[in-house]
């Protein structure tokens, strides 16, 4: 008879990131909470126990930095970090403008940076060939962790204060699932079992084994990382302690060099991906040394060996220095290169809280806590959410592929537009065949092919001119093209039609949908039908959670529509404050619709010769929408615009997409209708507009207030994040959102530079700046505004600088800018009185 | 009636235990009565004659060879060959020691005949010139059945497989000299022989072990071992891990590639129970296991295990040995 | 001083080993591969043996194609040319074998007009363990061997080779050219260096197909033996195991 035992939390896994829970979880004030691994303590065998253990702060991603920076206090604050700096290396003139822009990086951050030249690395790491490289880029505040050490210290304080029991060397045989509330109710262990709400997984690559026999999926792949340790190193035995000389990310070999004690630990990424699959991972007795310490592959870092004796020839070249340790090392890697954390969408109380490194682990830790205790996280980490995922990208093959693809990439030098050249073509619109002819350039999002521009409009080039603003650096070109400018100009000239398929439409039902989505929205629900709502949803802080649009279609009918990229959080969102007796049912109708957008000052003219319904400005006003009659097809017709512009979203049944697409583009040729692509419409458009992007500006570390985005009055009825709005409007914003114009391109060489995002904006003495929160400004979202003939960066600045006027100045590749702040607040750039719009 | 020729080993006036079991061995490879014809090297005392008999030994060949004052393995081999020509045995059967396997090499090598070495069982199949035998791979965490076809089979036998076990109807007893032909190489072919010079209790036949691996932490932390290997009449043992990483001398290793120990305690500190180390202490009558991880390998053959770790235990462990013995 | 090294790659294996489910073969799906611990010592030895005299290395192994592995890794340490016997087959036995390795030697020899000063094997392979391939090889070529050997003394045209065989050192001199298993003891294996290992990487392994040929003894079948797999009891843990544990030492008359 199996023991039976209860847990308000049961966290499998305790690698850094379960023992961080596991603390977190105590300090808020969780009792009962049980941590089981399968191996035993202090070093269970996972990934931590061989990771190299250091922490370089900077990064692209917002949330990565603040993720780090705070696992870096708590590694300070648990006595277990050394600081001993770290030095990124250029072997290539692309890394060297690479290391530029991740400077500036930097100092949007505030991370303290120095740009040195080959000297001045040698000056600090004087084993290395200066002559190999081009240059480096210093971070002082580098350092080393005893990660073990810091998870058995946050494991043994949640002990302490008898709120957790650890069970060692047990393992996890499955979790049981109420099939009717879809919610966890059991873990069942070699231990006995344990009745529970809530898990959470912890356990890196064994992650999506666990989570499966909940029915639940954790989309990673345990993929190989090789390293080696050799020594004894003669120079390092005068160091005390761990680390006496800097850490070397040698980034265009893909490989890191970093001192431990008296040997040398190099490591690489440069290799050929070798993915392992999960049920492959030898036990513990199975191992020789642990199942993520796999028996290294010689040939595959044979070209490595070459290239860091290149680099450090004397310290690696003495023949006394053996190869002491070798493995290939095993680690998680997710589709996209974040981790996987939250709630699955697929059962309720099971928590993902995968795929992190030692870098952010204790960060990790921390904010699913938080969420798990207060339904929000203090650093926003929704670009984490494991509900991002469709279900394609669940799967084994796409984890892989985009893993394999992703590996080698780890240290390259990525544009943030940069697209994935595995694992395209997997959602096609209906007219999908017609784009390819107009010779779209496609890029992928949320698994569909998108138009970014199409070739067929490279004659507009000439008929524009200088206005379609040409760029003549490579990076800013890169993923880019002046035809989107042009095509932005007819547009607004005449008319453009685009490609919305990849939408997310949910239809929220029932006789309670107009309670549910009246809880979540900021906006007045309550509208007439036929009415269509741009608004946002907050969290119970009252930061963005989402922003979308919603048109009420009947009296228990609601069409919620977001973007692709966030659809299916936003679907996870929604769904969680269903009711539990099915009053109010959300379905998923994305692979049911296409959209198109028509928009431009013909569009009317063009609209109206396809349909016999009345499409004028009397007879469908601004912000509403109905079904129409478009040649034979009956399309909803939606009125409303993300480029400012007049014009209509049209929904019709995904298999007459094609139609309808042909349908208005014939229509339209002889009135100047052009196909326009996503480069318009997420950005040169919107831009001009001053229309926020979810995920850009509208992230949850803002506010409606600081956004300026606020009505003039807030609905009575109660709605997530009601209360912290209300506080927020009785304040003066601390931050608030403007849109700058760049007044001076000229870079130090002559040419034109243009700013593509995460830029820092400086003081005109070149200082950094922050708000009262300590929040720094940079480039939230840049772009052409080719209407307006100027290149408009968004940024949060502190509003006492947010004067219109105010001059500043923008850090792109470590080189300074002029820039202008055009508006503050979020008038529009272009046609601020929306007269296109309500034409 | 088969004849079985055994080379057995003696050692201080008596017969090496592992002999005992390759008689035993040597007994039960056929069905039907065995002749035992043993090969020794120098004249046998009255215990060893006795012993012998008891074990089923129907003839004592003494090497008888000028010019040989120690152990010589090729005079050996020559003797036995002779011996199991003229007798037309059916195998040539010795302890796996390392003088054993050294000796049925040789003999093999000079005839031509086959020898399965480290074998547990072996069977004569009746009417036919095959053995189907059992024999060890990996030290012993592998077993091996094979079939050797062969008139005559060369055998060495595990000694901690096969238990000592005197011959029921043990008979007389023979005894004479056997002088092979040996040349000048033969003669070459010979230790030199001094006592070995090493403190302390020998490892491979203490009755206590005190045995460290990885989890001892480093160099500094076998003192400990050691104080306690002193205390408790014991030798000090350590993993293979220990004497790759240079903590601990190589004759200390216990292990396939290192002793083999037979004790009436093991103490395995640290020691997570590699097959090749479980391979040189799994003969122990009794083992204790010092580990944080209960679910080590190790831990399926410890008899006792503590979970906790060196450093932690050890001490405490001295610690109320020395307060037991003070009060007492 | 010219010193031949004969080597055999067996795979890693942790705290279990796992058949096929042939059960003719291991599963060396999750494991890496190495050479026998003997072998790594002789590998060294001839390493030592050259640096101190001159002369060279040559490592020799009968194998699979990736084995090469194993001789680019003694390369790295050290050793100067590599000779790889390559067959498909696992089923050499030690007489396959050693006419393998004595052919190939004899090659060499030939080639190079004069015999190697020392043959080194390690004493007995880690998987298979028969014991006698040094042994059948020194006889084949007639030249005499000595076996489990823990140190080693080249010089004066003999070899001085040491092993202690219960309680005895025993001292064995060998004629050059001669033939010596040794055992792990003998040395501590260097670890291969980078340059080692990109010299390794860039030697050219010769490469022969030796003939395979049956003989009388045949493997059946591999079973990992079936010890009751029993939990050892546990005394207690940490610090409070040791009053319980003092009693058992007591029980098994250990102390008094």
């Amino acid at each position: 008879m199996t023991e039976r035992k209860t847990a308000s939390a049961v966290i499998i896994g305790a690698g850094i990131v379960g023992n961080s829970l596991a603390y977190h979880l105590a300090r808020l004030g969780w009792r009962d909470i049980v941590l089981v691994d399968k191996g035993p303590m202090p070093n269970p065998g996972g990934s931590t126990g061989h990771a190299s253990n250091f922490i370089f702060p900077i990064e692209y991603s917002k949330m990565m930095f603040d993720l780090t920076t705070d696992s870096t206090a708590q590694y300070k604050e648990l006595g277990v970090f050394t600081e001993s700096g770290g030095i990124e290396v250029a072997r290539t003139e692309a890394r060297q403008e690479e290391l530029r822009r991740r400077s500036s990086v930097a100092k949007a951050w505030g991370i303290p940076y120095e740009l040195l030249d080959p000297a001045g690395v040698g000056d600090l790491v004087p084993y290395l060939d200066t002559g190999v490289i081009l240059g480096g880029l210093h971070f002082p505040t580098v350092g080393v962790v005893d990660s073990l050490r810091a998870g058995t210290i946050m494991r043994e304080r949640a002990q302490e204060s008898a709120a957790l029991t650890v069970d060692a060397s047990t393992e996890v045989l499955g979790i049981d699932v109420d099939p009717v509330t879809r919610r966890v109710t059991r873990v069942r262990t070699t231990n006995g079992d344990y009745d529970t709400d809530t898990v959470a997984v912890c356990c890196g690559v064994w992650s999506p084994r666990i989570a499966r026999t909940a029915g639940a999926s954790i989309p990673l792949t345990p993929i190989v990382h090789q390293m080696i340790s050799v020594g004894p190193i003669p120079l390092f035995a005068h160091t005390v302690g761990e680390i006496g000389y800097p850490i070397v990310r040698d980034v265009d070999t893909n490989m890191y060099e970093r001192q431990h004690g008296g040997d040398m630990e190099v490591g690489s990424y440069a290799h050929r991906p070798i993915i392992v699959a999960p049920d492959t991972i030898p036990s513990i007795e199975e191992s020789a040394l642990s199942p993520t310490e796999l028996p290294f592959t010689q040939e595959d870092f044979d070209p490595q060996l070459a290239q860091a004796l290149e680099l450090m020839p004397e310290l690696l070249g003495d023949e006394s220095v053996g190869i002491r340790y070798a493995i290939n090392g095993l680690i998680s890697m997710t589709p996209d290169g974040h981790p996987v954390l939250g709630e699955t969408p697929e059962v309720r109380g099971l928590w993902s809280v995968a795929a992190s490194w030692i870098k952010e682990g204790p960060g990790i830790g921390r904010a699913v806590a938080e969420q798990m205790t207060h339904g929000g996280s203090e650093i926003d980490i929704h670009e984490a959410d494991i509900a991002r995922f469709y279900d394609f990208q669940r799967t084994a093959k796409h984890v892989q592929e985009r893993a394999a693809e992703g590996f080698n990439k780890m240290y390259g030098i990525v544009h943030p537009a940069e697209q994935w050249s595995r694992e395209r073509r997997i959602r096609l619109a209906p007219m999908y065949r017609s784009e390819e002819a107009l010779d779209a350039a496609f890029f992928q999002t949320a698994g569909w092919e998108r138009p970014h521009w199409y070739g067929h409009n490279a004659p507009l080039l000439e008929r524009y001119g200088d206005a379609v603003m040409a760029r003549e650096a490579e990076w800013e070109s890169r993923w880019w093209s002046p035809i989107i400018n042009a095509e932005h100009l007819a547009m607004r000239e005449a008319c453009g039609l685009v490609d919305l398929s990849a939408f997310v439409e949910l239809d929220l039902t029932g006789p309670r949908a107009l309670e549910v989505i009246q809880k979540l929205a900021v906006a007045q629900m309550d509208v007439a039908n036929g009415r269509v709502v741009y608004t946002s949803f907050l969290d119970p802080k009252g930061g963005f959670k989402a922003d979308l649009t919603i048109m009420r279609l009947g009296h228990e009918h609601f069409r919620i529509v977001t973007g692709g990229a966030s659809g299916m959080a936003d679907k996870k969102w929604i769904t969680d404050h269903l009711p539990g007796d099915g009053s109010a049912q959300l379905t998923d109708l994305s692979s049911a619709w296409s959209t198109l957008g028509l928009w431009g000052p013909r569009s009317r003219e063009i609209l109206a010769g396809t349909t016999p319904d009345d499409v004028s400005n009397e007879g469908f006003a601004f912000g509403t929408c109905r079904p129409i009659e478009v040649d034979g097809l009956s399309v909803l017709a939606s009125r409303i615009s993300y480029v400012g512009e007049l014009g209509w979203e049209l929904y019709v049944p995904i298999e007459q997409g094609a139609r309808l697409w042909d349908t208005l583009f014939e229509a339209g040729q002889p009135r100047g209708l052009v196909p326009v692509g996503i480069g318009v419409y997420g950005t040169t458009g919107r831009i001009e507009k001053s229309y926020r992007a979810y995920g850009s500006e509208l992230t949850p570390d803002y506010d409606l207030v600081e956004a300026g985005m606020t009505r003039p009055k807030v609905k009575e009825q109660e709605f997530v994040g009601k209360e912290a709005y209300l506080a927020q409007r009785e304040r003066e914003p601390v931050a608030t959102l403007c849109s700058l114009v760049v007044e001076d391109h000229r870079a130090a060489d002559g040419r034109a530079r243009y700013p593509i995002g995460g830029e820092p904006i400086l003081t005109t003495l070149g200082d950094r700046i922050t708000d009262a929160k300590g929040r720094p400004s940079y480039v939230t979202s840049a772009g052409s505004a080719p209407s307006l003939g100027r290149h408009v960066l968004l940024s949060y600045l502190p509003t006492e600088l947010a004067v219109e006027g105010r001059e500043l100045l923008v850090e792109y590749m470590s080189e300074r800018f002029p820039v202008s702040i055009a508006l503050a607040g979020s008038a529009p750039l272009f046609d601020p009185a929306n007269e296109r719009v309500r034409a | 009636m088969s004849t079985v020729v055994c080379y057995v080993e003696t050692e201080n006036g008596a017969v090496l235990d592992a002999s005992l079991r390759a008689l035993t061995f040597a007994r039960g490879l056929a069905a039907e009565a065995t002749e035992v014809s043993a090969l020794i090297a120098g004249p046998p005392g009255a215990d060893v004659t006795a012993q012998l008999q008891s074990f089923g030994v129907t003839s004592i060949c003494v090497l008888s060879a000028g010019g040989l004052t120690g152990y010589a393995p090729l005079a050996l081999a020559k003797a036995l060959a002779a011996m199991a020509s003229r007798s037309e045995a059916a195998a040539v059967v010795a302890a796996a020691t390392d003088h054993g396997n050294e000796v049925l090499a040789h003999l093999g090598a000079l005839t031509g005949l086959e020898l399965a070495a480290n074998c547990t069982k072996a069977h004569l199949v009746e009417g036919e010139r095959r053995f189907r035998l059992v024999r060890q791979r990996w030290g012993g965490s592998l077993i091996e059945e094979a079939v050797l076809s062969a008139a005559t089979g060369l055998f060495s036998v595990a000694a901690d497989s096969v238990q000592p076990v005197p011959s029921p109807a043990a008979g007389s007893l023979a005894v004479s000299e056997i002088a092979p032909q040996l040349d000048a190489l033969d003669l070459a072919l010979q230790a030199l022989e001094s006592p070995e010079e090493s403190p302390g209790i020998s490892l491979a036949s203490a009755k206590v072990v005190v045995s460290g691996g990885r989890g001892v932490g480093g160099p500094e932390g076998f003192a400990v071992i050691e104080e306690l290997a002193a205390l408790l009449g014991g030798a000090v043992g350590v993993s293979r891990v220990v004497t790759s990483l240079g903590w601990r001398p190589h004759r200390e290793q216990v292990g396939q590639t290192g002793t083999r120990v037979a004790p009436d305690l093991y103490l395995a500190c640290g020691i997570s129970g590699a097959v090749q180390h479980l391979a040189g202490c799994q003969s122990s009558k009794h083992m204790v296991a010092v580990n944080t991880d209960p679910s080590a390998p190790i831990m399926s053959r410890a008899d006792y295990a503590v979970i906790g770790s060196v450093a932690e235990v050890l001490p405490a462990l001295v610690d109320a040995i020395r307060a037991r013995r003070s009060s007492c | 001083m010219d010193v031949l090294v004969c080597v055999k790659r067996v795979p890693m294996v942790g705290g279990r080993i796992a058949l096929q489910g042939d059960r003719r073969r291991l599963d060396t799906s999750l494991l890496g591969f190495t050479v026998s611990p003997h072998e790594e010592c002789a590998v060294e030895e001839g390493v030592r043996l050259s640096e101190a005299a001159g002369g060279s290395v040559t490592v020799l192994t009968l194998g699979p194609p990736e084995a090469v592995e194993q001789l680019r890794t003694a390369i790295s340490v050290g050793a100067h040319h590599a000779l790889l016997l390559e067959t498909d087959r696992d089923d050499f036995g030690p007489l396959a074998t050693t006419r393998a390795i004595t052919r190939a030697i004899e090659g060499l020899e030939a080639e190079r007009q004069s015999p190697f000063d020392l043959l080194l094997f390690g004493n007995e392979a880690a998987d298979t363990a028969d014991y006698q391939v040094g042994v059948r090889v020194a006889h084949a070529l007639g030249r005499p061997v000595a076996t489990g050997i823990k140190h080693l003394e080249v010089g004066g045209g003999s070899a001085r080779a040491r092993r202690t065989y219960r309680g005895t050192e025993e001292l064995f001199i060998l004629a050059l050219p001669a033939v010596v298993t040794v055992k792990e003891g003998i040395n501590l294996p260097r670890y291969p260096s980078l340059p080692g290992r990109m010299r390794a990487k860039k030697t050219v392994v010769a490469t022969l197909r030796p003939t395979y040929e049956a003989e009388g003894l045949e493997m059946r079948s591999l079973a990992v033996p079936t010890t009751e797999r029993r939990s050892a009891e546990v005394l207690g843990h940490g610090v409070e195991a040791v009053p319980p544990l003092v009693e058992l030492l007591v029980k098994l008359g250990v102390i008094e």
